[in-house]
């Protein structure tokens, strides 16, 4: 069986909803069924057909050729691969629950919001408040795992509650603000306002942060915990994966609300 | 029945079912790894006085641990899973998070039918005062607790399984000595088989027990029908060259796990010989009655010539 396979015709001028094309939700519809099914495009329903090419017939394993004017996909993915190429619209793999989403292109804001497992691999860059809360929710992604390997925008892990958000480029300002568990990891710069609001939390950092003064330096430690942690990132296709030195600055904060969060610096 | 002119008894270990536990205990190196599973370990030989009979089942190399340190896995039995749970708690907090360097790990796991997750350092993080941190990796709960040293970091809970306790035999020689030799070659052998322990001192017992006493509040006392110096004024076992009788009990995770550790110490035992003054390989039981299962030695020694 080949992937199912959905491709543009044309860059649709207003975005498309594309939370009801999941393994899930494709898993017992025929084809014909498939290209029949109505998505949200502005303020009309427009069949699939008109919107696709729709080819091949594993919903198990679903292949999208995008444009940013795609919103949702992968929304509440439960199982299987959804791998996208080219770029997504907002609020990608929003609330998605297990499975793979692989992008090959840019996220729009929003990405793995509310996410609660499973694997996001974005192989591109990475919008605003990645990991966060839909505007008015208290938490942001609560569990998976999420891969980035360019760069990620403001607010990362935004009221993040659990899960690991791992970024091989750089985040923007405000990473990590509000967050309330979890792990971020930054390889490449921070910007300000690191850790704003930070209640708990592990953020792991390669270059040194600048500090807002409700961050404290805690001094350098070997802490036996990050092997454990390497080890869980053994397997993820990520430059973290080789991740090796347990030795570490530790700075905590943000001592203006709880100061139970953790920024670990490595190299220094 | 004899091998090497010792003979063995057609008599059989009476054994009970417990529950059991293990430990993975790690530290900077082996040396502190074993100060903190001995102290786990001590003072735990028999239920009777010790709520629990744990023993170090065997040295873990950094690649079978899960922090990649040196450590050693500790097995844990008791007679209810209560206790059991009740006396892990305070031993861990007693000798794990006061050892130095020492981490504690699961070291069972398995389906929810066949293993229940037991609580290990799940309420010793309250000892961070308000500074424990939490980290799930893989599924798994750890906490990391600031102290003096850094930080002690422990899995949230460990695997507790159905388990048994009491598998014994007897080495019955012509003097102390020889009795003790044949003990402790019986040992070594045993050490090397997985999901038992012997949890006596050096892995061996010399005062074995009978149920009940001439005394109301004690409900077990000394075996005098296994007392050499009781010989000749007592319903004895022995025969008039035997001087020295040494026991081995075994805990195990499971049946077959008991069956193996008896056949090989009862082999090395058997080892030295009669022409070294081993005599008789007998077990302990209670006629049956009282546990749930039954090692019979020569069944179990004659697995080896199949």
């Amino acid at each position: 069986m080949s992937a199912l396979t959905f491709t543009l015709k044309t860059n649709p001028k207003q975005s498309v909803d594309m939370s009801p094309i999941t393994p899930n939700l494709l898993a017992d519809k025929t084809l014909t069924e498939i290209q029949a099914m109505l998505l949200q495009c502005g303020n009309q329903k427009l069949r699939a057909d008109t919107l696709f090419d729709i080819t091949g017939s594993d919903a198990k394993d679903v292949v999208i050729h995008s444009s940013e004017k795609l919103n949702y996909l992968g929304a509440k993915l439960e199982r299987g691969i959804i791998t996208i190429h080219g770029n997504a619209g907002a609020y990608l793999g929003l609330q998605m629950k297990s499975g793979t989403l692989n992008l090959h292109g840019n996220a729009a804001a929003f990405a793995a919001c509310e996410m609660t497992g499973g694997l996001l691999h974005i192989h591109g860059n990475a919008g605003d408040f990645l990991g966060g809360a839909l505007p008015g929710d208290r938490k942001g992604i609560r569990g998976g795992t999420v891969l980035v390997t360019g760069n990620a925008g403001d607010r990362v892990g935004d009221q993040m509650r659990r899960g690991m958000i791992l970024i091989e480029g750089n985040a923007g300002s405000y990473c990590a603000s509000r967050m309330l568990a979890g792990t971020i990891g930054v390889m490449g710069k921070t910007d300000a306002y690191l850790g704003f609001g930070m209640r708990r939390g592990t953020l792991l950092l390669f270059n040194s942060p600048a500090l807002s003064p409700t961050i404290q330096d805690c001094g350098s430690h070997t802490l036996p915990f990050l092997k454990l942690m390497f080890k869980s990132m053994r397997n993820l296709p990520s430059k973290f994966a080789q991740l090796e030195n347990n030795r570490v600055r530790r700075l905590a904060g943000d001592i203006a609300v709880d100061g139970k969060g953790e920024f670990l610096v490595f190299g220094e | 029945m004899n091998i090497n002119g010792v003979h063995i008894d057609d008599t059989f270990a009476e054994a009970f079912n417990m529950r059991g536990t293990r430990v993975i205990i790690t530290a900077q190196n082996l040396k502190w790894a074993y100060h903190a599973a001995n102290a786990m370990t001590g003072f735990a030989t028999s239920v009777i006085g010790c709520g629990v009979e744990a023993g170090i089942e065997r040295e873990l190399t950094p690649d079978e641990t899960p922090d990649a340190r040196p450590g050693v896995s500790i097995l844990m039995f008791a007679m209810g899973s209560a206790v059991l749970m009740k006396q892990l708690e305070t031993r861990m907090g007693q000798c794990i998070l006061t050892c130095p360097t020492a981490a504690a790990f699961s070291g069972i796991e398995g389906d929810k039918e066949s293993v229940t997750r037991i609580n290990l350092g799940k309420h010793l993080r309250f000892f961070g005062d308000g500074f424990q941190i939490s980290k799930l990796f893989g599924g798994k709960r750890y906490w990391r607790v600031p102290v003096m040293d850094g930080e002690f970091l422990t899995e949230e809970t460990t695997g507790m399984v159905r388990a048994i306790g009491g598998g014994n035999f007897l080495i019955l020689a012509t003097s102390q000595p020889q009795a003790l030799a044949a003990a402790e070659n019986a040992i070594e052998a045993m050490k090397k088989i997985p999901n038992v322990i012997m949890p006596f001192p050096g892995g061996v017992v010399r005062s074995g027990s009978k149920v009940g006493s001439k005394y109301k509040t004690m409900f077990a006392s000394t075996n005098d029908a296994f007392c050499p110096t009781l010989k000749g004024i007592t319903n004895t076992e022995l025969s008039p060259e035997i001087e020295s009788v040494m026991e081995i009990v075994i805990d195990g995770l499971t049946e077959q796990d008991i069956r193996k550790a008896t056949r090989v110490g009862v082999a090395a035992a058997c080892e030295l010989g009669a022409a070294n003054g081993i005599k008789r390989i007998s077990a302990g039981n209670y006629g049956g009655k009282l546990g749930q299962f039954q090692f019979h030695l020569r069944d179990i020694m004659s697995e080896i010539a199949s």
